[in-house]
């Protein structure tokens, strides 16, 4: 097959995701028809082709929920933990081997509620962890009850009259904790994901990508948003590029800042510190 | 801020012209009917309007010679169904 299309280096195949899912899987995957999680995958496939990782030095460590099956389909290292607790075990698996690029997929329910200080605990230590978070505002797997990120005032099975608790904010949070790379992104702008999975990739320390998704089969029809596509528009209209925040700041509350939200390449990183303690402590001895 | 607050309609005539000519080789994009669940996200998003669903609820390639090779459709889709023959 002749490629009729000029492709350069930066043009990507468009079925590079194909080469990295595991062979002996049953497909399709069992994500509900026009899921983002989906879209983060092949996004996540993309920005680690990018980069050029061989498939044994990544570790995809993930917990329970329905974004928490992705290492199951991708052909990477992976580690299925408990509900909670990946970032518990990231932290294990990247103090015993530094070397690792070590990528954990979470779900809004499982990174925030009831593993919210695992979340809040890595990013104090700035432990060289990127974190994607797949925040669909609801709890999906388990039958679409109010999560931490429901926006007050949405209607879920748990509260068939409107959320009355106020959401969490999860990029100030992780800001606030002390993580050195964040960005919020959304579904739709998969060509803005992919960037921003690359360079929470590429960043020393601890990195956190908020990707916004769709749950249209509890939080967009208990909300009568519409189907997945509907969520997507939802998104598109919704979401400012991160210079227009100070404009968005005074007018509309109810837009989505995307972009790079905050950066430090100044803090040192634990491995980094762990490394240097070992040097200094063996130069004692001999 | 009435900037801000734009509404998005679906596009209706393709503004961008396809640079390939699809009548000689294969389609411009191949749809694996095994894999696709009929979200019909790529047909929502199309900006060429070069899918179209079938009977069924499956999208098909009905206007080729309009692609335009953007990538929207296969990076969107949830199920890797959508692959390009072109790139």
């Amino acid at each position: 097959m002749t490629p009729a299309v000029k492709s350069s280096a930066a043009v990507q195949q468009s079925d590079v995701v194909l080469r990295y899912l595991r062979p002996h899987k049953k497909f399709p995957n069992l994500w509900c028809p026009g899921c983002g999680n989906g879209i983060v995958m092949s996004s996540l496939v993309r920005a680690i082709d990018k980069l050029g990782l061989a498939k044994d030095n990544v570790v995809l460590v993930s917990g329970i929920g329905c974004s928490s099956r992705m290492p199951v389909y991708l052909d990477f290292q992976a580690l299925h933990t408990t509900h909670g607790r990946a970032l518990a075990f990231a932290t294990g698996v990247k103090f015993a081997r530094p070397d690792l690029k070590v990528v954990v997929i979470t779900g809004d329910g499982d990174c925030l509620s009831i593993g919210g200080n695992h979340l809040i605990h890595a990013c104090r230590r700035n432990i060289d962890i990127t974190t994607i978070l797949i925040n669909n505002y609801i709890y999906g797997m388990t039958g679409g009850q109010i999560s931490p990120t429901t926006p007050s005032g949405s209607v879920s099975t748990t509260t068939p009259y409107g959320n009355m608790e106020k959401q969490f904010e999860a990029c100030e949070l992780a800001k606030g904790a002390g993580a050195t790379f964040i960005a919020r992104t959304t579904v739709y702008h998969t060509s803005q994901m992919d960037r921003m999975i690359t360079e929470a990739i590429q960043h020393r320390g601890f990195s956190f990508v908020e990707v916004l998704s769709n749950c249209h089969t509890y939080y967009g029809r208990l909300n009568r948003l519409g189907q997945a596509t509907a969520l997507l528009r939802m998104f598109q209209e919704k979401a400012a590029r991160g210079k227009a925040k100070s404009i968005i700041d005074e007018e509309s509350k109810d837009m989505i800042v995307t972009g790079v939200l905050h950066r430090d390449d100044e803090k040192t990183e634990l491995c980094d510190e762990y490394q240097k303690l070992l040097d200094s402590l063996s130069k004692g001895k001999a | 801020m009435s900037s801000l607050q734009t509404t998005i309609e679906a596009p209706v005539t393709p503004v961008r012209r396809s640079k390939v000519d699809y009548s000689q080789g294969p389609q411009p994009v191949s749809i694996n009917p095994t894999w696709c669940k009929k979200c019909n996200i790529c047909v929502a998003l199309c900006p060429q309007n070069v899918l179209d669903t079938d009977r069924s609820g499956k999208p098909v390639v009905a206007h080729a010679e309009e692609c335009i090779q953007c990538g929207i459709c296969w990076t969107h889709c949830p199920d890797a169904a959508i692959t390009s023959n072109y790139r």
